[in-house]
């Protein structure tokens, strides 16, 4: 690598901002990885607009942190100048689109979580994170809409689409449960009322899926045992090769703007 | 008969209202599996820059359109009527504002 990664002052909220903000960018990142590969052109154009949503989130979010770490970082080099473990988004974020189905299953699964936890976060004390909240809220809200109808229409459609959209839920359930963790530095904002413990969200979150689950004729896994560790930046091996086709350029020819 | 796949999304007409009081205008129109499912391509297709508050889908084969070829048959006649037009009468000055 050309430049080297930046080194972030991770006080309580700067890690809580880089939290949510990594993973917005890098399921924005994902979902633009289908630009030119869309089953339709509607769908494309679906795709990137909450690709699109999500990267307008993230960088709200990084703006804040460096407003709140004033260390002269900035969205770009939160973006494109840390590494692998610096990153600390879930690891279903990260997961590969896969064919159609499991992009839907993993939009899905972040969906039915984010619509919920930025409309209790639009309460937060701290009113810059309200007002992203309230801006997120109704995106996501759109993004649950729209994937919810596709893994309907997958699980209840044919033989095949059923058996694959069924496959994504299984692939994709362990990596569920790192959403409504929250590890003692973010009990610590949860304490301030600056953030909403997730965990208080399980439920909705449980009712919401298991609908879309039930209408689509898909079965919810059985299994218990959760992944983590994405929060800590301890990533799949897939994070890695996202982030070297992310930051390419600005690793290349490092400050190059345009 | 040709190999080439039937889509299983059929052509849809996508009408837009831009403002609140106006009518709804058609603006193009998209692929989709159903309703549902074509008022959302629609949102995303045609209100990415903030050109709608209400959309309308109409599945395409629901129109009923006139034939070009009866164009002489349907619109011509109504181009010697210059007295359908409002303009088409001298106002008298003493009726003032109309």
């Amino acid at each position: 690598m050309a430049t080297t990664s930046i080194q972030v002052n991770e006080t309580p909220l700067v890690l809580y901002l880089l939290r949510r903000a990594d993973d917005a960018l890098i399921l924005g990142h994902r979902l633009s990885e289908w630009i030119g590969l869309g089953p339709i052109l509607e769908e494309e154009m679906a795709l990137g607009n909450i690709g699109l949503d999500l990267i307008g989130q993230a960088r709200s979010l990084y703006a804040y942190a460096a407003e709140a770490e004033a260390a002269g970082n900035d969205e770009d080099k939160f973006a494109y100048l840390r590494d692998a473990p610096q990153y600390r988004n879930l690891l279903l974020a990260e997961q590969p689109n896969g064919d159609f189905g499991q992009t839907m299953v993993r939009q899905l699964f972040y969906s039915a979580f984010a619509d919920l936890y930025w409309r209790a976060m639009t309460e937060s004390h701290d009113a810059t994170l309200a007002a992203i909240a309230a801006k997120s809220e109704k995106e996501s809200a759109y993004h649950l809409r729209h994937s919810s109808e596709w893994v309907i229409r997958l699980g209840d459609g044919t033989e095949e689409s059923h058996a694959r959209v069924q496959e994504a839920v299984d692939l994709l359930w362990p990596y569920t449960g790192e959403m409504f963790e929250c590890d003692a530095t973010e009990r610590t904002l949860v304490d301030g009322r600056t953030i909403i413990d997730p965990a208080t969200l399980r439920d909705a979150w449980d009712h919401t899926i298991n609908a879309v689950l039930s209408r689509a004729t898909l079965t919810r896994p059985k299994n218990p045992w959760m992944q983590g560790g994405g929060r800590a930046g301890r990533h799949s091996e897939h994070l890695g090769h996202l982030l070297s086709t992310m930051q390419h350029v600005q690793r290349t020819y490092p400050g190059a703007a345009w | 008969m040709s190999d080439v796949k039937t889509p299983n999304t059929p052509l849809w007409e996508v009408f837009i209202r831009s403002r609140n009081g106006l009518a709804h205008k058609h603006v193009g129109s998209l692929h989709a599996a159903d309703a549902t499912m074509a008022l959302q391509a629609a949102r995303d297709l045609y209100t990415r820059r903030g050109e709608g508050l209400s959309i309308w889908i109409v599945p395409s084969h629901a129109i009923t359109a006139s034939d070009p070829a009866d164009k002489g048959m349907m619109f011509e006649p109504t181009v010697s009527k210059v007295y359908r037009h409002p303009t088409f009468y001298d106002v008298p000055d003493e009726v003032g504002h109309m």
